[in-house]
C-alpha cells in the first residue's frame, strides 16, 4: 500500500486556507467484474455476459439521471471522481445515484479510481480541474480495458472534446443520445435522455440522421426571449434597488401571468405576458425590473377565455418558426381553461380565475418583467400531463419526434420533448422533467420520465393528483415498520402501573366520528360531580407513547406531516397497525390516551382543568348519525346517551359564547360521494350534512385545542407550536362586498364579530339558500390559517380570526397530523413527563418544521379537492344532468355559476343567444368556440357589464343576469386540449329543471 | 459529510481499521541526550530528552526514584492557518501531564534516584492523533537516550464515526466532536498505561473503540520496535567500522 500526499486549497466562508490532506493509494480496489480473476467475488457487481461496460462522466450523471435509473441501463461503472463531483454539485442527484449503486438489483459498480495506485493521476501543469477529472475517467476506463480484454468498455460523454480525446487514446466513446438510439431493444431509453443544454447532443442527433425536430436549427432561430442578465449584475441591481427579488406565483389558470411578492416594493408586482415572464416558472426566485408607470396594467377582467386550441395552434406555429402566428394566437386569448371546477378546489383567499392578490383589484398594479432567475424551482419529480395530439394533416413522424407535452397543471407551460414513442404515449398520462429553457425556444425542453397509465383511468388520474401535490405514497420502509409494536397489541400492566398514567377505564367514554372512520383519535366523556358541577373529558389517542423522537418512524411522519384523504383512498402518516388499531380509540378495548379534563359549572364556565396521560376504555364508537339519534331520543337513559346529552348541552352554550365573541360560521360547499364498493365508481353525490352531533364534537375539540394552546404557551412562551389565522386585509373582502351591495345587503367586515353579525342578518325570507351562498363567498375572502412557532410571531398576531380565539393549536388528531404530535410532546414536556423535544428547541428548526407542516397540509387539502373533482368528472361522464344553479359572479363575457347540489362552480359563456332559447344547436359551449374565436372577445361586445350593480345585460336589453340570480345549467363532460377532461356548464331554461333537482336548492 | 464511503474507504483512502503510515527517526537533534521524530501521516512530533542527570532544583529531587519532567509545545504553523495559539494553555498542560504519566510508568525510575529526566515535545504539524504521537515520540527519544525502561510504550487513538469504530483519526475525522479515545499500552507486559476519552459514549461503543485502539497500539509498537532495531543495527555497524 503506497501513499502519497496531496495539497489542496480550500475556501471556507470566504477564507482561503491551505488544507493538507493525505491521500492513500491502494492495491486492493477491485474491478468488480467476475471476468477479472483478481477481483474479490464478494464485491463483484458487473455481469459476465454484458455486451459492454459503461463508463459515464459527471455531466452525464447530473443531466441524465432519469436515463441511468431506467432498468435497461446496466453494467455501469461509476468512477469515484464522478461520485465526488456529483456530490458537490447536486445533492439530490447524488442521493439518487447512491440509491442506484446501493441497490442489489442494479448492476452499478463504484470504482474508487482516485485511490487506486494505477489509476490515480496528478494534475498536469496548466490543466483545469475539469480536464483533469475527465482525464482521470479516461485513464480508469483504459485501465478497465487493459484489465478486461474480453469486454467492450464504452465511455458515455456529451463533451465533444472529451470524446475526441477518448477516441484518440484508443477508447470507445459515444454520446448518451447515440447510445440510447443504438439500444434498439429498448425504445423508451431514447426518450429518457434529457435534451442537452448545449448544442452538441443535438448536433450529433442531426449527424446521425434521426432529426432533432426544430431544435436542430437552433443557431438560425431568432431569440424569442431576452437573455437573462448575468448573476453579478442581478445581485448588484438588487442591492442598488433597481431590481426586485421574489418568488414567482403563477396564475393557476395561465402560465404567462404571475405575481411576485416583493418586500422592496411593498406590493405584489404583476408579471404579465410571455415576454415579461421570460422563461420563469412557478416558484422560481426571480429578479424583476419594474416597468415605467405608464405601462402598468391590471389583471385581465374577462373570464378566462377558452383558447387552449389557439395555444395549441401557436405551438404548432412554433414548429414552423413563425413568430407572428404565435403573437396572433396570444392576441386571441391566453391559454386558460373554460372548464368548471368544483367549488372547494378554489381555496380560501383565491377567487375563481383570479389570483388572490388580484382579487377585486381592477386598478392598474405595479408591473414588472423578469430579467434574471436567481434560483430555478424545477421539480425533480417531474410534471404530470399528456402529449399534445398532432394537428390534423400533420401525421406523426416515425422515429424520434419532437412533441409538445401539456402539463395537467395549467400554471406550467407546455414542454417540448423528444420521443420515439409518440404513438404509444398518445393516450397516456406521463411524467416529464424539464431540462432547460433556451432563449430561442418558445417552450422549455424536457424529457420523458415514466408512464403513469391511460388517461381518464381513475387510478392513473389519482396518481397524477398525488404527484402534482407531492404526496409521498411509497410504502413505509422496514425501518419504520420496525418501530411499530407487534399486533395483537394490548395495554400492559406496566402501562397501568405507570404513576404518570391515570386509570380512567371506569369512565363512560365514547367517540363520535364519520361513518367508516377507522383512525379514531378522539373520545369524550361527561359526568356530574357531587358539587353540582360537570366533569368533561376529551381523550386523545396517545400517539407519542409509540412515536418516539429520533426514530425512523418519527422522521417519516415528520416529512409526511399529515394523512391525506382522497375520495376512495387514504394515504396514512403512520403505519396502518398504529393508525387503525394500536392508537385508534375503538370501542370496548383498552387504549392509551392523553386526556384533558375540565370541571365546568352548569352554565359551562370552566373552573378547573387538568391534563393527564391515561388508560381509557371506550364504551361506544358512534357515527354522527347514531350520536344524533341518541341526542334526539329522550327515552334513552343509558350511560352513553345521558353523557352525550350532557356534553351537547355544554357544547351548545360554548358555541353560543363563541358566536357572541365573533366566531365566524362559514359555509363550505363540501360534497360527499357514495362509492360503489365493486367498481369504486361514484354512485351519487350530495352536500355534506352537518348535524348537531358534528357541532358538539367540533366544539369539544376546539375547547381542548384552546386549553392546550394556553397551557403550552405558558410553559414555553418562545417555542410552542400554535396555529393562527390572520385577519384578512380589507381588500380581500371586495368581491363579497360588491356582490352584497348588488343584492342590497350590507356586510360589515370591520371585525370578525361585525362580519358574523351582518352575515347572520343577511337573510332573504324567500330564498333559504341566499345566506349560505353569502357565507361561501365570505369563505373565499379568508386568509389561510397556518402553523407557526410562538417565537416567530409577535404575541398580538397569535389570534385565530375565524374562531375568534386569541390562541389556538392542534392537539386532537395526532394520528393524522404531525402538528398534533409535536403539541402532544410539548404538553407532556409542560407536565414534566418528558424533556422538551429537540425539534422545537431551536427556533430555526421549529420554523422549518412549521413551514413543512403548512406546505404538506395545503398539499393534502389540494389533493383531496382534486380527488373530489376527479370523482365528479367520473360521476358526470355517463350522465347528462340539468341542475339548479346560482350566479356568483358576472363578467363581461360570461357568468360564474355555482351548483349547490354538486358543489361545482364554473363559468358559463354568454353568446349572442342564450342557450335556453335554442339549446338544440349547442351554442354557448365556450371551449368549443374558443377554437373559432367567437366566444372570447366577440361576446364582450354583445353584453354590457355593470360593475356597480354586478349585472350583465345583453345589447338589446332582453337578457339580464345579476349576481345571486337563480339559473339552471346542464352539466356535461367535454374533452379539452391536452386531454384535460372538464365539466362544461351551459345555461338552460329553468323550465327544463326537473323537480327533484329543484329541491336541492 | 461522508466519513466512510459505502465502498469502505475513508476520506483519505484508508480502510476503517487501518493506521496511517508511520515513520520514526532517531538522533534528529544533537544538543540533547536523546531525540526522535515520530510521524503518523501528516502528524509530526519531535521529542528531545535531557538526562538522566542531577535534578536542577535540589528540593524537587526524589530520594527513591527519578523525577520526570515534561514540556509540551506546538509550532505556530502546526495547525495550518486555521488556529494560531501560542504559549501554555490548559490543553498543553494536560498533554504534558499525560505524556509524563505514561513515561513514569515506563521508565525504570527506581534505578535512577535523585536524578531527573526532562522530555521536551514539539509538535510540528497536528493532523489528528497528537496525544498518541507525543507519547510515541517521547518513547523513541527515551530509547535513543538509552534510559532503561520496563517495556516499550506505544499509543494509538481510535474514534467512532457513523456508527463505526475507526482507527487513528486524522484531523478532519476528529473535528466532528464524536468519541475519540487514546490508549497507551505496554505491549510485552500487555498492560494499559493510559486510557483517555473525552465524550459520552455507551459502554458497547467504548468497548469496541478501545479494542480497536489496542490493536492499533500493537501495530504501532511493532513498527516502532522495527525502527528501533534498525537504528541499533546501524549504530552497531558504525561501531564495528571504527
Amino acid at each position: 500500500m503506497l501513499h502519497s500526499k496531496q495539497f489542496v486549497k480550500k475556501t471556507k466562508k470566504g477564507k482561503v486556507l491551505k488544507v493538507v490532506r493525505e491521500h492513500y493509494l491502494r492495491d486492493d480496489i477491485w474491478s468488480g467484474s467476475p471476468l477479472d480473476p483478481e477481483s474479490d467475488p464478494a464485491c463483484n457487481k458487473l455481469s459476465v455476459d454484458a455486451k459492454e461496460y459503461l463508463v459515464v462522466d459527471t455531466n452525464v450523471v447530473l443531466q441524465q439521471i432519469d436515463f441511468l435509473e431506467h432498468a435497461a441501463v446496466e453494467d455501469v461503472i461509476i468512477m469515484g471522481v464522478v461520485l465526488e463531483e456529483v456530490r458537490h454539485r447536486n445533492t439530490s442527484v447524488y442521493q439518487r445515484l447512491r440509491a442506484l449503486t446501493a441497490s442489489p438489483s442494479r448492476r452499478f459498480y463504484v470504482f474508487s479510481n482516485e485511490h487506486h495506485r494505477e489509476t490515480y493521476i496528478t494534475t498536469n501543469v496548466g490543466e483545469g480541474p475539469n480536464d483533469r477529472n475527465d482525464r482521470a475517467i479516461r485513464v480508469a476506463a483504459a485501465w478497465y480495458g487493459a484489465r478486461l480484454p474480453g469486454v467492450r468498455v464504452l465511455v458515455l460523454t456529451n463533451d465533444a472534446d472529451n470524446r475526441r480525446r477518448a477516441l484518440e487514446s484508443g477508447l470507445q466513446a459515444m454520446t448518451v443520445q447515440a447510445y440510447a438510439r443504438s439500444r434498439t431493444d429498448c425504445a423508451e431509453l431514447a426518450d429518457l435522455v434529457a435534451a442537452g443544454s448545449s448544442g452538441e447532443g443535438v448536433d450529433d442527433a442531426g449527424a446521425a440522421g434521426a432529426g432533432g425536430g426544430g431544435s436542430g436549427k437552433a443557431a438560425k432561430r431568432k431569440r424569442i426571449y431576452e437573455d437573462h442578465r448575468p448573476m453579478s449584475e442581478v445581485t448588484a441591481g438588487i442591492r442598488a434597488g433597481r431590481l426586485h427579488q421574489g418568488a414567482l406565483r403563477v396564475n393557476r389558470f395561465n402560465p404567462y401571468e404571475g405575481w411576485v411578492g416583493s418586500e422592496s416594493v411593498g406590493a405584489d408586482i404583476l408579471v404579465s405576458g410571455r415576454a415579461a415572464m421570460n422563461r420563469a416558472l412557478d416558484g422560481d426566485i426571480v429578479a424583476l425590473e419594474l416597468l415605467p408607470e405608464d405601462q402598468w396594467r391590471g389583471p385581465a377582467k374577462r373570464l378566462p377565455g377558452a383558447a387552449e386550441a389557439a395555444e395549441a395552434a401557436a405551438a404548432e406555429a412554433m414548429d414552423v418558426e413563425d413568430e407572428n402566428s404565435l403573437e396572433a394566437a396570444e392576441a386571441v386569448g391566453d391559454r386558460e381553461g373554460g372548464g368548471a371546477h368544483l367549488a372547494p378546489q378554489v381555496a380560501p383567499g383565491e377567487h375563481y380565475g383570479e389570483d388572490a392578490a388580484a382579487a377585486g383589484a381592477s386598478e392598474r398594479r405595479p408591473t414588472g418583467a423578469v430579467v434574471g432567475i436567481i434560483r430555478r424551482n424545477w421539480r425533480t419529480r417531474g410534471y404530470a400531463g399528456s402529449l399534445q395530439p398532432p394537428a390534423e394533416g400533420r401525421p406523426l413522424r416515425r422515429g424520434a419526434a419532437s412533441v409538445l407535452f401539456c402539463p395537467v397543471e395549467r400554471r406550467f407551460p407546455f414542454i417540448r420533448i423528444q420521443t420515439r414513442q409518440a404513438e404509444t404515449l398518445g393516450d397516456k398520462r406521463i411524467v416529464v422533467a424539464i431540462d432547460s429553457w433556451e432563449a430561442d425556444s418558445a417552450y422549455p425542453a424536457g424529457h420523458y420520465v415514466r408512464t403513469l397509465g391511460p388517461i381518464g383511468d381513475r387510478e392513473t388520474e389519482t396518481e397524477v393528483l398525488l404527484l402534482e401535490n407531492d404526496i409521498n405514497t411509497a410504502p413505509f420502509s422496514p425501518a419504520v415498520h420496525a418501530c411499530v409494536p407487534p399486533l395483537p397489541w394490548a395495554v400492559t400492566p406496566a402501562d397501568i402501573a405507570d404513576p404518570n398514567r391515570e386509570d380512567l377505564r371506569h369512565l363512560v367514554v365514547c367517540s363520535v366520528d364519520p361513518p367508516g372512520c377507522k383512525d379514531i383519535d378522539d373520545a369524550l366523556h361527561a359526568r356530574p360531580l357531587p358539587s353540582g358541577n360537570l366533569e368533561l373529558g376529551v381523550h386523545i389517542a396517545d400517539v407519542t407513547h409509540f412515536l418516539l423522537p429520533g426514530t425512523a418512524m418519527d422522521a417519516e411522519a415528520a416529512s409526511r406531516a399529515t394523512t391525506t384523504y382522497l375520495v376512495q383512498r387514504r394515504i396514512d402518516m403512520l403505519p396502518k397497525p398504529l393508525t387503525e388499531d394500536i392508537c385508534s380509540l375503538r370501542s370496548e378495548v383498552e387504549r392509551l390516551a392523553f386526556s384533558v379534563i375540565w370541571e365546568v359549572t352548569p352554565d359551562a364556565v370552566p373552573v378547573a382543568v387538568r391534563f393527564t396521560k391515561s388508560v381509557i376504555r371506550s364504551r361506544a364508537a358512534l357515527t354522527y348519525a347514531e350520536a344524533q339519534s341518541r341526542l334526539d331520543d329522550p327515552r334513552l337513559h343509558d350511560e352513553v346517551s345521558t353523557s352525550l346529552r350532557a356534553i351537547a348541552g355544554v357544547a351548545r352554550i360554548l358555541r353560543q359564547r363563541r358566536a357572541d365573541a365573533g366566531a365566524l360560521q362559514l359555509a363550505s360547499p363540501e360534497v360527499r360521494f357514495e362509492i360503489d364498493t365493486e367498481t369504486h365508481d361514484p354512485l351519487d353525490v350530495g352536500m355534506y350534512q352537518v348535524r348537531e352531533a358534528n357541532q358538539m364534537v367540533e366544539e369539544m375539540m376546539l375547547l381542548a385545542n384552546v386549553t392546550v394552546a394556553e397551557h403550552i404557551l405558558r410553559a414555553f412562551p418562545a417555542c410552542s407550536l400554535l396555529r393562527r389565522h390572520p385577519t384578512p386585509p380589507p381588500r380581500q373582502f371586495e368581491p363579497l362586498l360588491r356582490a352584497a351591495a348588488a343584492a342590497h345587503v350590507s356586510i360589515d367586515v370591520s371585525s370578525s364579530k361585525a362580519l358574523a353579525e351582518s352575515l347572520d342578518a343577511a337573510v332573504r325570507p324567500s330564498d333559504a339558500y341566499f345566506n349560505k351562498l353569502l357565507r361561501i363567498l365570505a369563505t373565499r375572502c379568508m386568509t389561510q390559517a397556518a402553523y407557526f412557532g410562538s417565537g416567530d410571531v409577535a404575541p398580538a398576531e397569535y389570534h385565530h380570526y375565524g374562531l375568534a380565539a386569541p390562541l389556538y393549536t392542534h392537539f386532537t388528531s395526532p394520528i393524522r397530523r404531525y402538528a398534533d404530535v409535536i403539541v402532544h410532546r410539548l404538553l407532556a414536556a409542560a407536565l414534566r413527563l418528558v424533556p422538551l423535544p429537540d425539534a422545537v428547541r431551536e427556533r430555526e428548526e421549529l420554523h422549518e418544521l412549521s413551514d413543512n407542516l403548512n406546505a404538506r397540509h395545503r398539499g393534502a387539502q389540494m389533493a383531496g379537492r382534486a380527488s373530489v373533482e376527479l370523482h365528479t368528472l367520473i360521476f358526470f361522464r355517463a350522465r347528462d344532468v340539468v341542475a339548479d344553479a346560482r350566479i356568483t359572479k358576472v363578467r363581461a363575457n360570461g357568468l360564474i355559476v355555482f351548483v349547490p347540489k354538486y358543489g361545482i362552480e364554473g363559468p358559463v359563456y354568454l353568446t349572442e343567444r342564450p342557450v335556453g332559447a335554442a339549446p338544440a344547436n349547442g351554442a354557448a359551449r365556450g371551449p368549443a368556440h374558443g377554437a373559432t374565436g367567437t366566444a372570447g372577445s366577440d361576446a364582450c361586445s354583445n353584453y354590457i357589464l355593470d360593475e356597480e350593480k354586478q349585472t350583465v345585460t345583453s345589447q338589446d336589453g332582453a337578457l339580464r343576469f345579476t349576481v345571486f340570480d337563480m339559473a339552471a345549467v346542464r352539466i356535461t363532460v367535454a374533452e379539452a386540449a391536452g386531454h384535460r377532461r372538464q365539466l362544461v356548464l351551459e345555461l338552460v331554461d329553468r323550465a327544463l329543471l326537473p323537480e327533484s333537482e329543484k329541491a336541492a336548492a | 459529510m461522508e466519513f466512510v464511503s459505502p465502498e469502505g474507504l475513508r476520506i483519505d483512502g484508508r480502510r476503517p481499521q487501518e493506521l496511517r503510515a508511520l515513520q520514526c527517526k532517531f538522533g534528529v537533534l544533537s544538543c540533547c541526550d536523546g531525540s526522535a521524530l515520530f510521524q503518523a501521516g501528516n502528524t509530526k512530533v519531535f521529542a528531545a530528552v535531557y538526562g538522566p542527570r542531577v535534578a536542577d532544583i535540589r528540593g524537587q529531587a526524589l530520594h527513591d526514584r527519578a523525577l520526570i519532567k515534561c514540556e509540551y509545545a506546538h509550532a505556530a504553523f502546526s495547525t495550518g492557518a486555521a488556529r494560531r495559539r501560542r504559549g501554555r494553555s490548559r490543553k498543553s498542560t494536560e498533554l504534558a501531564a499525560l505524556v509524563r504519566g505514561a513515561l513514569e510508568q515506563t521508565i525504570l525510575v527506581e534505578l535512577l534516584p535523585r536524578a531527573q529526566v526532562e522530555v521536551c515535545i514539539q509538535v510540528l504539524f497536528a493532523d489528528g492523533g497528537v496525544t498518541a504521537a507525543c507519547i510515541n515520540a517521547a518513547m523513541l527519544a527515551v530509547a535513543d537516550a538509552g534510559i532503561p525502561v520496563r517495556d516499550m510504550v506505544a499509543a494509538c487513538g481510535a474514534g467512532h464515526l457513523e456508527a463505526m469504530p475507526l482507527l487513528d483519526l486524522n484531523h478532519t475525522e476528529a473535528a466532528t466532536g464524536g468519541l475519540e479515545v487514546c490508549v497507551a499500552l505496554h505491549p510485552a507486559l500487555d498492560r494499559v498505561v493510559l486510557l483517555q476519552a473525552d465524550a459520552k459514549a455507551s459502554v458497547d461503543t467504548l468497548e469496541a473503540v478501545t479494542t480497536l485502539a489496542l490493536q492499533g497500539c500493537k501495530a504501532a509498537a511493532g513498527a516502532m520496535r522495527e525502527a528501533l532495531l534498525q537504528h541499533v543495527r546501524s549504530l552497531a555497524a558504525r561501531r564495528g567500522a571504527i
